[in-house]
């Protein structure tokens, strides 16, 4: 070349402008970032709910006496359990089996004498079902509080007394209901701007390789800093309409409180889709092919964006080297700012690491590909 | 005829085999999917810190703190002075769940009134601190009945409890049989869904329309490379859960053979009907997207189904996958045959039925 190509803005915006033209007219775009964030928020919002609040639990009373059917009144009336009585066990090991009760609870014929007998202790026999692990766990402390409460009042009507000596009061920060859906719908956002940032990119320039338009764009003046803007800026602009749309969605649909700065939500935003843009834009240069581009994405970015990132499992609880792996995941360090904003509001501690984090993530990916980005056909 | 579907079939696997890149990305991902995931995916709650903040001097204040301190789900304890501290400690998450002693917590209990204890969670992560806060309910429940029991107090019941197919309750007999489902998903949607609108975009479909091949042949063709893609990933997933995690299996291995094809074609199904609406790779990829993300979330995989409002029941009912995952869980822990299988069988041969026949008749609409 006798002349190094200069930058030029004017060229710039003329392929923004075809880009963005190539995101408008494709439904498949307006599908991701419109259509698909109302669906996860409304999935988020009212479908998942991790307080197990509605369990099936069997009950088999073989003892007709008063305590036994004070007992099973008593779990009766608890609000979380729904009781279905039934009159042998092969019955309830059945629905066990075949998942129409997480639990049971077995009454023996002595229940209530071995209850009056002052050298005895009447056992109540609680069987949970153990592939469901969590809910196993609920199913058992549920039942023990209803046990303990029955114990209580049962030895209050003699008058004797027998309360619990340490009472625990609870309280939630954040989130006084400690409700699940004001942690899951921000962690949700985060999954949409790496679903927009990294999948949907991560097909564009592959896609200009495969149908041969790439050699065609490179036969012109392009440099390579306008070329990545170029693809850069339009799904930029996609994603941070997409993350008000979400924040409006999330405050006035799901009544998610939202107790930070837009301005910083916007940084952090801009911050997120830096790395994911960068990292899709990276997967799309190298592989140059829209099939396997498109696999990698949802390798690199989903599927870590949704098992590592603290979203659903607690970072905390992981192992020392998976723990080592999620401080590489940016969807990590952006869920952890989000969550931050939406429900403490600010807390400069969390959010300068966060932000540092990002920073470094957005710089890296973003540069790698512009690294890899060559005007060159091999 | 069949013949020339061995051929398409052929065609197919070729595509997708023969280059390096391609071979390593379907099978890469799923071997490190496996190394990570089971480790990562738990929902209890370890590592997490305490703070204690304890106004308290008395004896039964420090032996519940003692108490507190060793307890297994918090390897670290934090003992804070003030409220200013506390409150620091939870807002900067360095610690979970707090524990605060008010200052008569002990001669309340001397003087047999009960004693309240605060406790503040981090409701930022309400789930994670829920559970934490059930660990530090049961130690100070233990310790209460202790009392009782030592002040010359009976306890008249008891609870027996016992946790079927799973003991000891462990996080991971529950999440790979899971996984198994989840991957294949992941694989064989992306596989068949892509296949047909690479074709599209490339041009070669209206080629592989005028060749002698039907419609049905093209679309059994597209089907059974992601078919046998899907059954050789869930292969190697149930493989390495069976010996690698140890996770039991209890059931009839024919029955999850016959389960796991049902559920590849009902994959399948669904990824010919997405991409029969697709003109593009792209449009494809991320049809594949909308369906699979609420297809993941909605399956009983992140919170279970019975917890949903009516409406999302209804559609966790067509999903497939949540057919499929109690299938697994069934085959691994439940000792599942055919026969308790078949309730979770037939809703999954219903779809496959719909969404095949509907992508046929969009196929031949097409053509015409």
């Amino acid at each position: 070349m006798s002349e190094p190509v200069r930058f030029s803005w004017r060229r710039l915006r003329a392929l923004c402008v075809k880009e963005s033209l190539q995101i408008v007219r494709d439904p498949s775009s307006v599908l991701i970032a419109f259509v698909l964030p109302v669906i996860l928020l409304t999935i988020f919002g009212y479908g998942i709910n991790l307080d197990a609040s509605r369990i099936h639990v069997g009950v088999l009373s073989e003892d007709p006496g008063p305590e036994a059917i004070r007992f099973v009144a008593a779990l009766s009336a608890s609000p979380v359990i729904e009781t279905h009585l039934a009159s042998a066990r092969g019955e309830l090991d059945h629905a066990l089996a075949a998942g129409d009760i997480r639990g049971y609870v077995v009454l023996q014929s002595d229940f209530g004498a071995r209850l009056a007998r002052p050298d005895a202790t009447a056992p109540v026999q609680v069987i949970t079902d153990g592939s469901e692990p969590n809910t196993a766990s609920f199913v058992a402390a549920y039942i023990q509080g209803v046990w303990s409460t029955w114990l209580a009042e049962r030895a209050a009507d003699r008058g004797a007394t027998f309360a619990p000596a340490v009472e625990l009061i609870a309280r939630s920060w954040f989130n006084p209901a400690a409700l699940s859906r004001n942690f899951i719908v921000p962690g949700s956002i985060a999954l949409i701007m790496t679903i927009i940032g990294a999948l949907l990119t991560s097909l564009v320039i592959a896609r200009e390789w495969e149908r041969g338009t790439m050699e065609a764009l490179l036969s012109t003046a392009v440099t390579r800093a306008e070329l990545l803007l170029s693809k850069v800026l339009p799904y930029y602009a996609l994603g941070m309409v997409s993350m008000l749309l979400c924040l409006l969605v999330a405050v006035w649909l799901f009544r998610v409180p939202f107790r930070g700065s837009l301005v910083l939500l916007l940084l952090y935003t801009t911050l997120f889709l830096g790395s994911a843009l960068g990292l899709g834009l990276l997967l799309s240069t190298v592989l140059r092919n829209q099939f396997n581009a498109a696999q990698a994405a949802l390798n690199a970015a989903f599927l870590p964006a949704t098992m590592l990132s603290g979203f659903v499992f607690e970072i905390a609880s992981m192992p020392a080297p998976v723990r080592a792996v999620t401080y590489l995941i940016p969807a990590r360090y952006f869920i952890s700012s989000l969550e931050t904003l939406f429900q403490a509001g600010f807390v400069g501690r969390i959010l300068l690491d966060d932000f540092l984090f990002l920073t470094a993530s957005a710089a890296f990916f973003l540069g790698l590909s512009a690294l890899r980005t060559r005007r060159r056909l091999d | 005829m069949l013949g020339r579907l061995f051929t398409l079939i052929r065609k197919e696997l070729l595509l997708a085999l023969r280059d390096p890149q391609s071979r390593r990305l379907l099978i890469l991902p799923v071997l490190l999917q496996l190394l990570v995931f089971p480790f990562a995916a738990t929902l209890e709650v370890r590592n997490a810190t305490l703070a204690i903040l304890n106004n308290d001097r008395g004896a039964e204040a420090q032996e519940l703190v003692k108490r507190l301190a060793a307890a297994r789900a918090f390897p670290t304890v934090q003992l804070v002075t003030d409220q200013a501290a506390l409150t620091r400690t939870i807002d900067e998450q360095r610690s979970l769940v707090a524990v605060e002693f008010p200052a008569d917590f002990s001669r309340r209990l001397q003087q047999g009134v009960s004693a309240p204890l605060l406790t503040i969670v981090d409701g930022r992560r309400s789930n994670s601190a829920q559970i934490a806060l059930g660990y530090v309910q049961s130690i100070v429940q233990d310790y209460a009945e202790e009392r009782t029991r030592a002040a010359g107090g009976e306890v008249p019941s008891r609870i027996v409890l016992r946790n079927r197919y799973n003991p000891n309750l462990e996080y991971r007999w529950f999440l790979l049989p899971s996984l198994v489902a989840i991957i294949t998903t992941l694989g064989s949607l992306v596989v068949t869904a892509l296949s047909i609108a690479r074709e599209r975009e490339q041009g070669t479909f209206e080629q592989l329309l005028v060749s002698p091949l039907t419609p049905a042949l093209i679309m059994l063709g597209k089907t059974v490379p992601a078919l046998l893609i899907a059954f050789g990933q869930a292969l190697v997933i149930a493989l390495a859960a069976i010996f690698v995690y140890q996770v039991p299996f209890t059931g009839s291995l024919f029955a999850l053979g016959v389960c796991m094809i049902l559920y590849a074609l009902s994959l399948a199904g669904f990824g010919l009907f997405i991409s029969s609406l697709c003109g593009t790779q792209q449009q494809a990829f991320l049809g594949v997207f909308t369906f699979m993300v609420p297809a993941i979330m909605l399956s009983g995989f992140v919170a279970p189904i019975e917890n949903m409002p009516a409406f999302f029941r209804g559609i966790a009912w067509v999903d497939p996958l949540s057919h499929f995952i109690v299938i697994l869980k069934g085959v691994f822990l439940k000792n599942y045959g055919l026969a308790l299988a078949w309730p979770n069988m037939w809703p999954l041969l219903l779809s496959t039925a719909l969404t095949v026949s509907l992508s046929y008749w969009m196929f031949r609409r097409q053509l015409a």
